[in-house]
């Protein structure tokens, strides 16, 4: 049912967020669309370009665009996109979103690109590791990362026609594509990509696929059969599909481009340590900030590529 | 008076430093022209005409004088003025935004000798500036902060926090200087957000003292920076710098196109041309130092 290969093309995550919003905008006539002086890169501008009456580039100021945001979704009659990146969007305006976004569970859609140290060389300024912690920690607010261009759309199409608040975590860099084009998204659903016995990987965003490559070197080179699941959403995440999988396997790996404070790692271990407690390894960015340097190189230094990944699990298990 | 070079001279610092800032972001493949290339020459008054009390070999002395760049994208152009300052080797510039380069996309403390606060999220430094103003009444001492604001992040919120509450604690010898190219990211300021504008108002209404200014013209700028150090030992001064974009660089002047990319190999040989470097100058420096052909 999946596409995954190790040489799969990669879709451009930024590109497909400006089209599906048109797209959505072209059926719904009321959804509004704002931005901070970063159309052009976030891709929203595409939706500036066709909609201008209902687009909101407000500038540098991203408090305020959270609160006009909010103040456009409080009839709860529309659904209502903010992007920036995601620094600037879940961090400058943490508090904005937990009072109105989250508190009243307005239907704002939260987009952002520029996630994790891919951002690359800006630097550590403008590498969001913190994001999904400080999301997931708000009631109400939906965490979802797409792994790729077609889950992507679909979660788009979700959020839409979703009363409430979401947070969509995106990224600079393109994906490789996993999924077929029709994949489905149910939120709180995850994907299994790959069956095996020995041990669980749970992955998320551009992870999943190096997931999948690390899966595959621990089968050719160790013997190693290892399941791996793509939760989609963080919030809510499928506790019933971590705990058959970690049932089966009785160990289980996370691989985020996040921090390993706060984030997936933290939401697949509290389900496990309150309903099937395993032992489970964070594999994400360890407590330091990141630099500047190219996504692949970053990605290298920690020690997030897949042959890494695989050398480290294989490591891990061997303690156990 | 403060004792300077001449105005040629400044305008020669500035050439060179706008050639050294255009090679370094060009071999890093990405970073930020246009803001760089409009904020040099104030830079290079501000630095070379004495008015900043730094020693490269005693880089936190308690008395220093304070620079914040707030816009900390415009990093290539605070490193060029750093290096040819004596912080550290030219030959730094060309590892910029390089894994392990300690000149980071935007200045950090951390890493870079000469920088006082890490920025890169705009509309942060004018509060971190009125602080350092503050810590200088608290220690007794008299150094002067200056804070080096876009145009841009004037539609920050904290920028205006910061500019009332320093009017409310009659902040001395607090200096911001705005670079007012007229350009942000997506495009040119007035079709993003116009209320920016009349930007002097806004500041006088918070108790600030206004100087307006041409923003290349050096004889402009050291009168605007002689008038803020006198007027600064009473209240806090705001220099509206009207600037182009890209100065220097034809192709890149007043094009929201440049504020955030690198020039490829054609284009910076025809940015390096409008510099003044000559073709075997160019040839010598690709020859040496661009890994990508
Ligand atoms: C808080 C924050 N929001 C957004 C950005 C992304 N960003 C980087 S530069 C820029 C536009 C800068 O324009 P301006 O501030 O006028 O700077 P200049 O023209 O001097 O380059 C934006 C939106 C940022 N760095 N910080
Ligand atoms: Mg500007």
């Amino acid at each position: 049912m999946f596409l995954y290969t190790k040489d799969a093309p990669k879709g451009d995550i930024r590109k497909v967020y400006g089209e599906t919003l048109v797209e959505l905008g072209r059926k719904d006539p009321k959804m509004c669309v704002l931005d901070g002086d970063l159309s052009t890169s976030t891709k929203t501008a595409m939706f500036g370009k066709e909609f201008p009456d209902r687009f909101f580039n407000v500038g540098i100021d991203e408090q305020n665009l959270v609160g006009v945001a909010s103040g456009l979704a409080y009839d709860k009659d529309r659904a209502v996109f903010a992007s920036s990146f995601s620094m600037f969007l879940t961090g400058r305006a943490w508090e904005i979103i937990r009072q109105h976004v989250g508190y009243n569970d307005l239907p704002v859609k939260l987009v952002a690109t520029h996630t994790g140290i891919t951002v690359g060389p800006d630097g550590a300024s403008h590498q969001m590791n913190e994001d999904i912690a400080i999301m997931r920690a708000i009631p109400n607010i939906r965490v979802v990362v797409p792994a790729d261009i077609h889950i992507l759309k679909k979660v788009l199409y979700k959020a839409h026609e979703t009363p409430g608040a979401f947070y969509i975590r995106l990224t600079r860099e393109k994906f490789p594509i996993v999924y077929p084009e029709d994949v489905e998204f149910e939120l709180g659903k995850g994907h299994l990509l790959r069956e095996g016995k020995d041990l669980t990987i749970v992955a998320i965003g551009l992870m999943v696929s190096h997931a999948l490559d690390a899966a595959t070197i621990l089968k050719e080179k160790y013997g190693i059969e290892a399941e791996v699941i793509d939760p989609v959403s963080v919030k809510p995440i499928d506790g019933n599909l971590l705990v058959e999988s970690a049932r089966k396997t009785k160990k289980v790996v996370t691989i985020e481009e996040h921090s390993i404070i706060g984030g997936l790692g933290d939401a697949v271990f509290s389900v496990l340590g309150e309903h099937y407690p395993v032992p489970v390894k964070k594999i994400g960015i360890p407590d330091v900030f990141g630099e500047s340097g190219t996504a692949q190189e970053l990605l290298r230094k920690f020690e997030l590529m897949p042959d890494q990944l695989a050398e480290r699990i294989y490591k891990w298990l061997k303690t156990l | 008076m403060v004792s300077r070079p001449s105005i040629q001279e400044l305008q020669e610092i500035a050439r060179r430093a706008r050639i050294e800032t255009i090679k370094a972001i060009y071999l890093a493949g990405s970073g930020h022209p246009g803001g760089s290339l409009s904020i040099m020459d104030l830079l290079v008054a501000l630095y070379f005409g004495g008015y900043v009390n730094v020693d490269p070999k005693n880089p936190y002395k308690p008395d220093r004088d304070r620079v914040i760049l707030s816009k900390g994208h415009a990093a290539p152009a605070f490193y060029t003025i750093l290096a040819f300052k004596g912080f550290f080797d030219k030959e730094l510039l060309y590892t910029l935004r390089q894994l392990g380069s300690p000149l980071q996309g935007h200045v950090s403390r951390k890493h870079t000798p000469g920088v006082e606060a890490s920025t890169g999220s705009l509309g942060q430094g004018l509060s971190i500036a009125l602080g350092m103003a503050l810590k200088a009444r608290v220690d007794g001492l008299d150094y002067r902060t200056y804070a080096l604001l876009s145009d841009g992040e004037l539609q920050e919120g904290m920028t205006w926090e910061a500019a009332m509450t320093a009017k409310h604690f009659k902040a001395k010898r607090l200096i911001a200087v705005i670079d007012n190219n007229n350009i942000q990211l997506d495009d040119f300021v007035p079709k993003v957000n116009s209320g920016i504008y009349p930007i002097e108002d806004k500041f006088q209404a918070c108790g600030w003292h206004t100087i307006t200014i041409d923003g290349h013209d050096y004889n402009q700028i050291l009168e605007a920076y002689d008038e803020a150090l006198k007027v600064s030992e009473e209240k806090p001064v705001a220099i509206r710098a009207i600037t182009v974009k890209g100065k220097g660089v034809k192709f890149m002047e007043n094009t929201p196109a440049w504020h955030g990319k690198a020039p490829d190999r054609e284009k910076f040989i025809e940015a390096m041309k409008d510099l003044g470097v000559s073709e075997k100058e160019i040839e010598e420096f690709l020859s040496k130092y661009d890994r990508k052909n």
